[in-house]
């Protein structure tokens, strides 16, 4: 796991006797700007956790291989972990937490009251991932976009169960709730 | 992770002269490939040159075609209304790969710039000649199950991983490059090499060459174009192998056109030439595909870890002709004529 501590961002380098480079950066996050100096290899995701004190997104593998980590950025579904904070200056950044927008603490956005009428967690480990992609998914079909299982590339979207599984194929979630998950999103669709 | 700076050049040029003066330096595009390279340590860049925000990520109608922006996410062009009409196949292969979430950071330089994903490639613990010249191949005595079969060498049997690669292959594109002397057009199937005894070496660029766009023409081969990719799970997995095909009967029913290309064969996405001229003038019924992918892996090399690849290729070559057959993607199935009224 990698550390963004302060003042010893070289922890994990043999390279300690070299300059770390460092870099300013803004991040809007959940609605409020956060100015961060960060060491040029941080990734956005332990910005956002390490450094703005963020943890609704999740670090599971790391690696881009389980979407545990998505938020979105810029009004798209987006990994953190292959992505490198100095890259993202002057981002707008939305994860689960800030999903509901400014209101009162414990409103929900109607995907994550969907998530929760059906049962689509056990653990929650994914769920703030799953539930960022599924409103990025959502907003990507209500454009038009085909999957990889639409038939006709030049039709409308029709979020078929199937259509909603591949839609979804990049948030994986060890408990196995991709039952309630698929029901969620199907009602948060409009089916 | 070896400590790093980091600049957003303005220009592509200012990023192209960045890169070439200094050997340390890499491009750094959507970041899916290379930020795991650098957590891995697989890449020890001292500079990143960030191009992902330098304003080349339109699609635009030619006359010749379309031209695509090398910073068109890997979504937006596989959703975009002329990939979709014009070069199916090309939004198919997109769709096909990674994730939701991927494809809107993956870029289309960074894309066909992907390394491979052989397991000993990513581990610095393990032997490999690619990662680390001389130190000998893993795969060759270990996990073979994604090795190459065709064109591989006793340096290298990697496979190149790119969906996108393989249908820019089969439908003729042409990759646009800055270097610091100016711009170069170099065809798609050039782009890549062959391990040989320097499977180090994987393209023709050279360092400080930067992918400013890629171009398709526009044929009627390629409206009826699609792809079909086989995998360990339904989605979100790297092809075993894949077939990117294009297909145009005359008004027999035999082949007028064709263009094929497999991924997961090669250390680069792999044309069908030998496939397509015994496919040409036939009918393409079942025997004569069988027949076309035998006579394309006349030179294969299978081992007991690829031998399922042999008939694999044939079933996928089969699903997507007969797709193109059926009509779908290219639709409405029919012939060359009909194309032709567009
Ligand atoms: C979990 C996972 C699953 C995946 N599954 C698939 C799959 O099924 N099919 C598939 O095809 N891909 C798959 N991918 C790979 C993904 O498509 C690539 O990582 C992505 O396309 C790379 O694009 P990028 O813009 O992020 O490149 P980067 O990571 O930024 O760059 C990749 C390389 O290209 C260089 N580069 C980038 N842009 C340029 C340019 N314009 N000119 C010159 N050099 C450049 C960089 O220096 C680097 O060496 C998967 C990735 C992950 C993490
Ligand atoms: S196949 Fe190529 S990439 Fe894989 S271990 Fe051998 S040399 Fe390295
Ligand atoms: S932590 Fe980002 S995809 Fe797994
Ligand atoms: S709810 Fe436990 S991983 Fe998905």
């Amino acid at each position: 796991m990698e550390h963004v501590a302060e003042h010893h961002p070289d922890h994990e380098s043999p390279h300690t006797s070299q300059h770390v480079p460092e870099q300013r950066i803004t991040l809007r996050i959940d609605g409020t700007d956060h100015e961060l100096t960060v060491d040029t290899r941080t990734t956005l995701l332990d910005a956002l956790r390490e450094r703005a004190g963020n943890t609704s997104p999740k670090k599971g593998c790391d690696h881009g291989q389980c979407g545990s980590c998505t938020v979105l950025l810029d009004g798209r579904r987006h990994l953190t972990c292959l992505a490198l904070a100095v890259a993202y200056d002057g981002a707008e950044i939305v994860t689960a937490a800030g999903l509901a927008g400014p209101a009162d603490e414990g409103d929900l956005h109607p995907v994550q009251q969907a998530f929760i009428t059906h049962d689509g967690f056990q653990c929650g480990y994914c769920t703030p991932g799953q539930v960022c992609s599924a409103v990025g998914m959502l907003e990507e079909a209500g454009r038009g976009a085909p999957s990889h299982v639409t038939a006709d590339l030049e039709a409308d979207v029709d979020l078929t169960d199937e259509e909603i599984r591949e839609r979804m194929s990049g948030n994986l979630c060890r408990c196995g709730a991709y039952a309630g998950i698929l029901g969620a999103i199907r009602e948060s669709a409009g089916r | 992770m070896r400590p790093l700076t980091y600049a957003a050049p303005a220009t592509a040029a200012e990023a192209v002269s960045a890169v070439r003066g200094d050997p340390q330096a890499r491009f750094l595009g959507g970041g899916t490939n290379l930020v795991d390279h650098l957590k891995l340590g697989v890449s020890t860049p001292g500079r990143l040159v960030d191009i992902s925000r330098l304003p080349l990520d339109t699609v635009e109608q030619t006359e010749a075609g379309v031209r695509i922006g090398t910073n068109v996410r890997n979504s937006d062009l596989a959703a975009h209304p002329l990939l979709r009409s014009g070069w199916p196949g090309i939004s198919r292969a997109l769709l096909a790969g990674a994730s939701g979430q991927i494809r809107n950071q993956a870029t289309t330089g960074g894309n066909l710039l992907q390394r491979t994903r052989c397991v000993y490639f990513q581990d610095v613990t393990t032997p490999c000649n690619k990662r680390e010249p001389g130190s000998g191949c893993s795969a060759l005595e270990g996990y073979g199950r994604y090795n190459a079969v065709l064109g591989a060498s006793e340096a290298c049997v990697a496979t190149h991983p790119s969906d996108l690669a393989v249908a820019l292959t089969a439908l003729d594109a042409v990759v646009v490059v800055l270097g610091s002397d100016g711009e170069r057009r170099v065809p798609m199937a050039d782009l890549h090499t062959l391990p040989g005894h320097h499977p180090e070496i994987e393209t023709t660029l050279s360092h400080g060459e930067l992918i400013t766009a890629v171009e398709l023409p526009a044929t009627p081969l390629a409206r009826r174009s699609t792809y079909v990719k086989t995998r360990d799970r339904a989605s979100y997995a790297f092809a075993l192998v894949s077939v990117a095909a294009a297909l145009t009967l005359d008004d027999d029913g035999a082949v007028a056109d064709i263009a094929l290309a497999w991924g997961g064969v090669a250390h680069k996405p792999w044309r069908a030439a030998r496939a397509e001229a015994a496919l040409r003038g036939r009918r393409p019924d079942e025997s004569a595909i069988a027949a076309a992918v035998e006579e394309e892996l006349r030179e294969a090399a299978f081992g007991p870890d690829t031998e399922y690849k042999r008939p694999l290729l044939r079933g996928a070559t089969t699903e997507a002709l007969s797709r193109l057959l059926g009509g779908l993607d290219g639709k409405p199935g029919g012939t060359s004529e009909q194309e032709g009224a567009r």
